[in-house]
C-alpha cells in the first residue's frame, strides 16, 4: 500500500471502478439465473400441489404430472370462479394490496392471518366436467410461524384425500410432527363437514382418536407436546373451510356451479 | 509449496476460526440440524472466503487504506449474492432451508477477518489457499456439529435413517434439544474442548483466579 492510494482522486476511481466491476457481476448472475430460479420454485409449488393431491409416479416429471391439474381462481366473496386476475397473480402479495386483499377483523380472523387476498387460486383434477379431486391452498399462524400448506379433497367436496404443509418454522420434533408422514396419513377419509352442514368440524384433538366415536370422522390425532401448533392447525382448517374461506364457493360447487 | 499446504491445513485443526478465533459461532448454530445444510453452507463458505481472499490480494496495492474496508465488503458482498443466486438456482430445497444464512455469509467475520488480515499482506495465489483453508476450518466444525445432531436429533444422517425413531416404529428416541440451534452451542463447546486436549498451546490463561472459600461452616 503506497502512500499515493489515499489521495482523494485515487480513493474515487478505485471505488467506482470496483463498485461497477461488482455491480456488473451481481447484476449478470441475477439476469442470467433468474429463469432457473422461476422454473425452481414453480416446480416446487407444483410438487407441493400434487404430494397434497397424493398424485405421486417416480417415473414422471412433476410437469407430466401437473398437466392433469387444472388452475383457476376463486372469488371468495362471491364463490364463483372469475377470470379477473393480473398476471402472475400471487395470492400472498395480494392479501396486503389495499384493492386485491382485505383487513380481517379480529373476530373473524380465527387463523391469525390479519390479511386475506379476495381472490384465491385452487386446482382440480377433472373428468369429463366433473371434479375428481379439489386442492385448496391453506395458511395461518401455529406457535412460532405461518404454516402454509394445501388441503385436497374429493369430488364429493368433503372427504379429504390428503393435507400438507410447505412452508412452516414450528418447534422440530414436536410442532415439525405435522411433517410426519404418519401424522399426515391420518388425514385421508376425513370429513370435513358434518352432514347437511357448512361448519367446518375437521379439527385436531387431544390425544389418539378413539374409532368408535362417531365424530371420528370429522378428528384427528394430536401432536404430543405441540397444543399450540395443533390449535393452529385446526383454526386454520376452520377458517379457510368456513364462510371466510371456501364454503360460499364449495356450495356454489355442490348446488351445481360456480 | 509448503508455504501453501501450511495455510491450507492449519485452519483446519491448529488455528480453527470458529474452535479458537470463536468466529463464524452464529451461522454454525443455525445451519447444522442436519449434515446436507452444513455441508452446502460449508462449501459457500469455502468459495466465498477463497475467492474474496482472490480478489482482495488482487487489488491489495490499490485499495485506499482509509475505505479498505468498504471495499473488502463490496468484493464480500457480491460474492455472496452470486453463491445465494446460484444456490437458489441449482440447489433450490437447500437454499430454501438455508434461507437467509447464506446472505448472512456477508457478515461472518471469518470472511472479513482473513480478506483484512491475510489477503491485504499476501499474494493472490497464497491468499486463494488461504481462504479455502478456513472455509475448510469453518466446514469441519459445521459437518462435525451437523454430524451428531442430524445423528442424535432426527437418528438420521444426510436424510437416511440410522437410528430408526419411536414415532416411525422404531425404538430410538429422538433429543429434540439437538434438533434447535442452542443444542450446537454444548457441541461447540465440546469440539473446543476437544481440540484444547490435544493442542494444549491453545489453552488461555485464566483472565483472574477464583477466590478460595475460606469460610467453612454453612452461614
Amino acid at each position: 500500500m503506497s502512500a499515493n492510494n489515499d489521495t482523494i482522486g485515487k480513493t474515487i476511481t478505485v471505488t467506482v471502478l470496483l463498485c461497477v466491476v461488482c455491480s456488473v457481476i451481481v447484476s449478470a448472475a441475477a439476469v442470467l439465473l433468474k429463469p432457473k430460479q422461476i422454473a425452481n420454485k414453480d416446480q416446487d409449488r407444483k410438487s407441493n400441489i400434487l404430494a397434497a393431491a397424493g398424485i405421486n409416479d417416480p417415473s414422471k416429471s412433476v410437469d407430466e404430472l401437473f398437466a392433469q391439474i387444472t388452475t383457476k381462481y376463486v372469488d371468495l366473496e362471491t364463490g364463483k370462479f372469475t377470470t379477473d386476475v393480473p398476471a402472475k397473480y400471487d395470492a400472498k402479495k395480494a392479501a396486503k394490496d389495499p384493492q386485491l386483499g382485505k383487513a380481517l377483523s379480529k373476530d373473524a380472523d380465527i387463523a391469525s392471518i390479519k390479511y386475506q387476498a379476495k381472490v384465491m387460486p385452487v386446482y382440480m383434477i377433472e373428468n369429463n366436467g366433473q371434479i375428481e379431486k379439489l386442492i385448496l391452498p391453506v395458511h395461518g399462524y401455529g406457535l412460532w410461524s405461518t404454516l402454509y400448506g394445501f388441503l385436497a379433497l374429493e369430488g364429493d367436496l368433503n372427504t379429504v384425500v390428503g393435507f400438507g404443509f410447505y412452508s412452516h418454522a414450528e418447534t422440530p420434533g414436536l410442532g415439525g410432527e405435522v411433517d410426519n408422514p404418519n401424522w399426515k396419513a391420518l388425514w385421508p377419509g376425513k370429513e370435513v363437514y358434518p352432514q347437511g352442514s357448512m361448519e367446518p368440524a375437521l379439527g385436531l384433538i387431544k390425544g389418539t382418536v378413539d374409532s368408535s366415536n362417531p365424530k371420528a370422522k370429522h378428528q384427528i390425532d394430536g401432536l404430543a407436546g405441540a397444543t399450540l401448533t395443533a390449535n393452529g392447525v385446526t383454526n386454520l382448517v376452520h377458517f379457510w373451510m368456513g364462510s371466510n374461506g371456501y364454503a360460499p364457493f364449495l356450495s356454489n360447487l355442490k348446488a351445481g356451479g360456480a | 509449496m509448503s508455504q501453501a499446504k501450511e495455510v491450507l491445513s492449519n485452519p483446519v485443526f491448529k488455528n480453527n476460526p470458529i474452535g479458537l478465533q470463536i468466529l463464524g459461532v452464529c451461522s454454525a448454530l443455525a445451519v447444522t440440524s442436519n449434515l446436507n445444510t452444513a455441508m452446502v453452507m460449508t462449501m459457500a463458505v469455502i468459495a466465498v472466503t477463497a475467492f474474496s481472499n482472490l480478489f482482495v490480494s488482487i487489488i491489495r496495492n490499490h485499495i485506499p487504506g482509509n475505505v479498505r474496508i468498504i471495499c473488502q465488503m463490496t468484493i464480500i458482498a457480491s460474492l455472496v449474492i452470486v453463491v445465494d443466486q446460484i444456490l437458489k438456482a441449482f440447489a433450490y430445497d437447500v437454499s430454501k432451508q438455508l434461507s437467509v444464512f447464506v446472505g448472512l455469509i456477508i457478515t461472518n467475520c471469518i470472511v472479513m477477518g482473513r480478506a483484512e488480515a491475510f489477503a491485504m499482506k499476501n499474494p493472490p495465489g497464497i491468499s486463494f489457499m488461504d481462504g479455502i483453508g478456513n472455509g475448510l476450518g469453518y466446514g469441519v466444525v459445521l459437518i462435525f456439529v451437523g454430524f451428531l445432531r442430524e445423528l442424535f436429533g432426527a437418528g438420521k444422517l444426510f436424510g437416511y435413517e440410522v437410528l430408526p425413531l419411536i414415532n416411525d416404529g422404531g425404538w430410538y428416541m429422538g433429543n429434540g434439544l439437538m434438533l434447535l440451534p442452542p443444542s450446537a452451542f454444548f457441541i461447540i463447546g465440546m469440539f473446543i474442548w476437544l481440540v484444547r486436549t490435544f493442542h494444549k498451546d491453545q489453552v488461555e490463561a485464566p483472565d483472574f483466579e477464583l477466590a478460595k472459600n475460606t469460610k467453612k461452616e454453612a452461614v
